[in-house]
Formats: structure tokens, C-alpha cells, sequence
């Protein structure tokens, strides 16, 4: 129950079950529950106020709950304080204490646990190695570039071998160049060390290069939980699928052809079709498509796809790709293309078709 | 630099420079001049160049209440800080409401007399007065305690008239101080005890050194608390200085006594600010 395996290891190191957390009026955590396998680079994904911070201080013990239980390693943590759970936390402001150099930063934690002075010695210098910047023990925090900071901070808390690493929204005062490299050097870190990282922020891209697993929240409720592929594959809900890259979305009425095919009727009068396994039918429903999925042609095709007609309204040239936005009667659509020279024919407000697969149609829960 | 600036910017300081001259520099320059004098036998001065007003220090007469003004300056600002700081640290964890309500309770007893403020504490502390009322009326004690006339009075009036200036420094100190400095500490394990003393501490250390110095120099050269409290019994400089001028005519004796607080209170200053800037510098 508490993630224990038979061999007595810790399967889930982190277990959280029907967590509540509340400001005020403000549920900031909804009755919340997840599971963190150990080892694991665990994402929570969500816009600004959706409550991961919350969760994961939840987790640190930087708030207390009320009502619902935290397991660290199977052990409950409800009523123990952050300075006795075995967790450490990288902030989002590095939260680097300015009255001490490097050194004496990195081994704060270690100090606390009265660790030996060779002890201390050793691991810093590892630690130091280990974040790339060996040699600046000596430093104030304020003689160091943003970069160096955010490591430093993480030195700081990787010194303590916690089995659980916590991160929020580390990289986000960083430039885009620096933040990229970050984000490939946490990764190999974590494989690296074998911690558990669980890792907040808003960025979906970066949760989705980063992550195992992603848990995307909203509201102070997880909306979905699971690899990054299969959430942008199969988003569950609209918000989801709109928060995690781009998509068309549809809402119309449906109906159930012939055993998997369901058709859509959308208010402007257009037929889109899609395939669902799912027995149950909904009266109305929202269907999805992502913009890689779709073609934009000047002849209708004459395959089995779905399509809609059009009229570009722009075109946005983005490097590698091409994006155009099209509008089709009240509904914008964005078809995103790859770099091909046949697209140099297109210009704003040419007559065109938009196409797609009838099995890259996702349906959509909720809303 | 432009020539234009600085003749300007001289002739604009000049008011206050001449004001500083008049009403400061040149009596402080007749003071001092005094202090190398006697005084004449019904007053007045002498013209007798001496060093004895100032080889008269070491008369443990004199030596006495110097060295007790040190003692209570320093008892008075540990006092203030040890009251203060958990007021301060309490106010600035109020909602910005009630900070303010509060803010403005401790700065309110300034706006009293300070003279009516102490005759209250004599109200309070005498033989008859409240607190020997009500520890009667309680039963605990028989006979009246000895409150009022004693040191501990004085420690009282000067604790309480200088609290509120060690409060604000400190809250402005406190109030400055990112909460997530302390949060990164009980993240890596650190308990109230230790968070408290290795970062709030040292991190809040401004406001407290700034307290510090607005209590201690002032408390130096107090003379109407350990007058009105003390009695004739616990006399510190301000008091020698004040019955030396006063009662004793002795304006060059009082003149030499002057010059020995202001110098004191010139060194501790010196340190405090070279203190403070090669602190900056590290």
C-alpha cells in the first residue's frame, strides 16, 4: 500500500494520497493523488496558479497539508517538519545565502548533519565537479553569473545525496541558450546520479524534453498523468491538449457510423470524423487534431481524409517549419508544414484545403 | 569637475555650514578652550593654563560614573535588542494592517514629553506607587520593595524611553529579509535554533548594529532618567556635567567632562563606520 515491493525496496518514492491544501478560500491543492517512482525524472506541468508550487513544498514540508497524507520512502511524513524529511529543494530564486561564499553554501546542509570536516572537504569538491565548477568555493554568490548560481544552488542540495530532489521552475531566469544546455546537463545528471527528481514548471517544452512522466495540473487538480508522448499523443482533456503544444479543436455532435467510426457534425455544417474504441457516446463531443497532422493543399485531396476548406490569413515562417493560420468560415485553424520548397506557391488569402488523417483525430474529455 | 558646480554648490551649503560654525563649532571651540582653565571663586574663569580638570577624571569620584555610563549603555542596548528584536520580528509577521496599527503604537509614547513620561515611571516605582500597591494587595510581599531611587529604576526609564529606536532599525531589518533564505535553511535541515542563528542572524545584522548605535551613543550622555530615577544615587556623565555647570560654577571642569564624552562617543562612531565599510568591501 505504501509502495513497498515485495524485496522490501521503495517502488514508489514519493506517494501522495488525497493531498488538500487550502489558502484561505483558495484550494491552491484538490484532493490530489500520485505516485513517483523511484529513479524517476518526475515533471508537474501547469500554468502560473495552478497549484504546483503548492504541491511540491507540500512535498518539502515547506507547508503543511490538511487533510491527506505524504509518504516519503513509505514512511508518512504528515506533522514532520521540512528540516527533518530527507528531501532538499533547488529554488527558484537559488535562495543562495549571501552572507556565505560557495563553500560554505554548498556544506550548510552537511554542517546541519555534523558531518566531519574531511567529510565535508571531500563532498564539496565532488559536488562542486559534479555541477561543473570546480575551484569556486571562495566566491560570494553575488560575484557569480546567473548560470553559476542556479549550479551552485544545485551543488548545494545534491551534497546531501537526497534520495528525492525537488525543482522549482529552476531555469527560469535564465536565458533560452543557457536554458537549453541546462536542461540536457539535469538530464544527464539525473541519470547519472539516480535520484528522484521531481521537477515543476510551465514550460511544457521543457517538460517534455526533461521528463519520464509528466503530471499536468490545473486548478489544484491533475488533469493527466503519463509519459510525455502519450500526453501529447492522447491529450484526456481540451486544456491539456491546448496547454501541451498546439491543437485544432472541433466541437459538434456525433454519431456513431459503423462500429469504430464516429462522425462529427460541427455548427458550420462540416463532417470530421475520427476513430474511437470507446463504446460509450457522448452526445456532443470536442475533437482535436494536432497542426503536424494536417496538410494544407490548393486541390481538394480525394483520399478518405478529413477536410475543411479555407482561406489562408497567414503565413509565419519559423525556420524549420512553416505555419500557416487558416480560417475556415468562424474557425481558425493552425497547420504547421515542413520546410518544403513546394510551399513557395502559397500566399494570404489563397483558397486552400486543409487535410488530415481520419486516425490523427484525438477526442477530447471535459473541458 | 565643473568649476561653475563647485562654487555653486559651496555657496549653497554655505548657510548651513555657517549655522553649523555658529551655533555648533564655535561653542564647542570655547568649550574646549575652557576645559584648559580654572574656575574663578565665584564662577566665571581664570586664566590659569591646567590640566587638572582632566587628571581629575581618574578621581574614582568622577571615574565612578563614567565607567557606570559605559556599564548601563551597554545593559540598556543588550536590553533593548533582546526586547526588541522578538517585537520586531512578531510586527513584521503581522498583515500590513495590523503592522502599521502596531508601527504607529511604538513610535506613539514619543510624542509625549519625555519628562512626563518619566515622572510616570516614579509614579509607578515609589514605596506607594503601583506596583508596590498591587504586590501588597496580592499578599506577596509585607513591606513596600525598594524599587524607585535604584539602578535597576534607571535601567527601567532608560530601557523603556530608547525601545522604540532599536524596534524600527530592526524591523526594517527583519521586514527586508527574504523569507526564502530561511526556508533554503530548514530545507537543508536546519531547526528554528539554527536557522535563526546562522542566517536570520547574521543577515539582519545592519539593523541590529544600526539600533545599536541610535541606543547606546544617546544613553551615554543621559542625565533627566538617572536624575529623576536614580535619585542623587546613580549618577552617570550627564549628570556630572549637568552638576558641574549647574551647582558647581565649575564651567571648565564641566567643559573637560563634556569633551571626554564627545570623544568617547567620536571613537565608538569611528569604529562603527569603519566597521560598517569593510564589511562592505568583504
Amino acid at each position: 500500500m505504501n509502495g513497498i515491493t515485495s524485496r522490501g525496496k521503495v517502488k514508489n518514492i514519493v506517494q501522495i494520497q488525497d493531498l488538500v491544501k487550502r489558502f484561505g478560500e483558495v484550494v491552491a491543492v484538490d484532493h490530489i493523488s500520485l505516485e513517483v517512482f523511484a529513479g524517476e525524472f518526475f515533471s508537474i506541468l501547469g500554468p502560473s496558479g495552478c497549484g504546483k508550487t503548492t504541491l511540491l513544498r507540500l512535498i518539502a514540508g515547506l507547508e503543511q497539508p490538511h487533510s491527506g497524507e505524504i509518504y516519503l520512502e513509505g514512511k508518512p511524513t504528515n506533522g514532520i517538519p521540512a528540516y527533518r524529511r530527507n528531501v532538499n529543494t533547488v529554488f527558484q530564486n537559488y535562495a543562495l545565502f549571501p552572507h556565505m561564499n560557495v563553500y560554505e553554501n554548498i556544506a550548510f546542509g552537511l554542517k546541519m548533519k555534523r558531518a566531519s570536516k574531511g567529510d565535508m572537504d571531500s563532498r564539496i569538491l565532488e559536488a562542486l565537479d559534479l555541477v561543473g565548477l570546480p575551484g569556486l568555493g571562495s566566491r560570494k554568490s553575488k560575484q557569480l553569473s546567473g548560470g553559476q548560481q542556479q549550479r551552485i544552488a544545485l551543488a548545494r542540495a545534491l551534497v546531501n545525496e537526497p534520495p528525492v530532489l525537488l525543482l522549482d521552475e529552476p531555469l527560469g531566469a535564465l536565458d533560452l541558450k543557457l536554458r537549453k544546455q541546462m536542461q540536457m546537463e539535469l538530464k544527464s545528471l539525473q541519470r547519472k546520479l539516480g535520484i528522484t527528481f521531481i521537477y515543476v514548471t510551465h514550460d511544457q517544452e521543457e517538460a517534455l524534453t526533461m521528463s519520464d512522466r509528466i503530471a499536468v495540473m490545473r486548478l489544484g487538480k491533475i488533469e493527466q498523468l503519463g509519459e510525455p508522448s502519450r500526453i501529447y499523443e492522447k491529450p484526456a482533456t481540451e486544456f491539456v491538449a491546448n496547454f501541451i503544444g498546439t491543437s485544432n479543436v472541433f466541437s459538434g455532435d456525433l454519431k456513431r457510423d459503423d462500429g469504430l467510426l464516429l462522425t462529427m457534425t460541427t455548427p458550420d455544417g462540416y463532417e470530421i470524423k475520427a476513430i474511437s474504441d470507446d463504446v460509450s457516446l457522448p452526445e456532443t463531443a470536442t475533437f482535436m487534431v494536432r497542426p503536424e497532422r494536417t496538410q494544407i493543399t490548393l486541390d481538394k485531396p480525394e483520399e478518405d481524409l478529413n477536410i475543411l476548406p479555407g482561406t489562408i490569413q497567414e503565413i509565419i515562417y519559423l525556420g524549420t517549419v512553416i505555419q500557416f493560420i487558416v480560417s475556415s468560415n468562424d474557425t481558425r485553424l493552425v497547420v504547421l508544414e515542413k520546410n518544403y520548397r513546394g510551399h513557395q506557391q502559397l500566399s494570404v488569402d489563397q483558397d486552400v484545403f486543409v487535410s488530415w488523417d481520419i486516425s490523427s483525430t484525438i477526442m477530447l474529455s471535459g473541458r | 569637475m565643473n568649476p561653475r558646480a563647485t562654487c555653486a554648490g559651496q555657496l549653497m551649503v554655505s548657510p548651513a555650514f555657517l549655522w553649523l560654525l555658529i551655533f555648533f563649532l564655535i561653542p564647542l571651540g570655547i568649550m574646549l578652550v575652557y576645559s584648559f582653565f580654572q574656575r574663578g571663586r565665584y564662577g566665571g574663569i581664570v586664566w590659569n593654563f591646567t590640566f587638572s580638570n582632566y587628571s581629575q577624571l581618574l578621581n574614582p569620584l568622577y571615574l565612578k560614573p563614567i565607567l557606570r555610563s559605559f556599564w548601563l549603555a551597554v545593559a540598556n542596548t543588550i536590553l533593548c535588542l533582546i526586547i526588541g528584536y522578538p517585537t520586531a520580528y512578531y510586527i513584521s509577521k503581522r498583515t500590513p494592517r495590523i503592522r502599521n496599527i502596531l508601527l504607529i503604537l511604538v513610535i506613539l509614547p514619543l510624542w509625549t514629553n519625555f519628562l512626563v513620561r518619566t515622572y510616570a515611571w516614579m509614579i509607578i516605582l515609589r514605596e506607594g506607587g503601583l506596583i508596590n500597591t498591587i504586590l501588597i494587595k496580592l499578599g506577596l510581599i509585607n513591606e513596600p520593595l525598594q524599587l524607585l531611587f535604584t539602578q535597576k529604576a534607571v535601567i527601567i526609564g532608560l530601557v523603556y524611553g530608547y525601545l522604540p529606536f532599536m524596534i524600527y532599525p530592526l524591523y526594517v531589518s527583519i521586514e527586508k529579509l527574504n523569507p526564502s533564505f530561511l526556508e533554503a535553511a530548514r530545507d537543508l535541515g536546519a531547526n528554528r535554533f539554527q536557522t535563526f542563528w546562522r542566517v536570520m542572524l547574521p543577515l539582519t545584522l545592519p539593523g541590529i548594529a544600526a539600533g545599536s548605535v541610535v541606543v547606546f551613543v544617546p544613553t551615554l550622555g543621559a542625565f533627566v532618567t538617572p536624575d529623576l530615577l536614580g535619585g542623587a544615587k546613580v549618577p552617570m556623565i550627564g549628570n556630572l556635567i549637568q552638576h558641574q555647570y549647574l551647582k558647581m560654577r565649575n564651567w571648565p571642569f564641566g567643559s573637560a567632562l563634556s569633551f571626554i564624552l564627545l570623544s568617547l562617543v567620536l571613537i565608538l562612531l569611528f569604529i562603527y563606520i569603519r566597521a560598517g565599510s569593510s564589511q562592505e568591501q568583504q
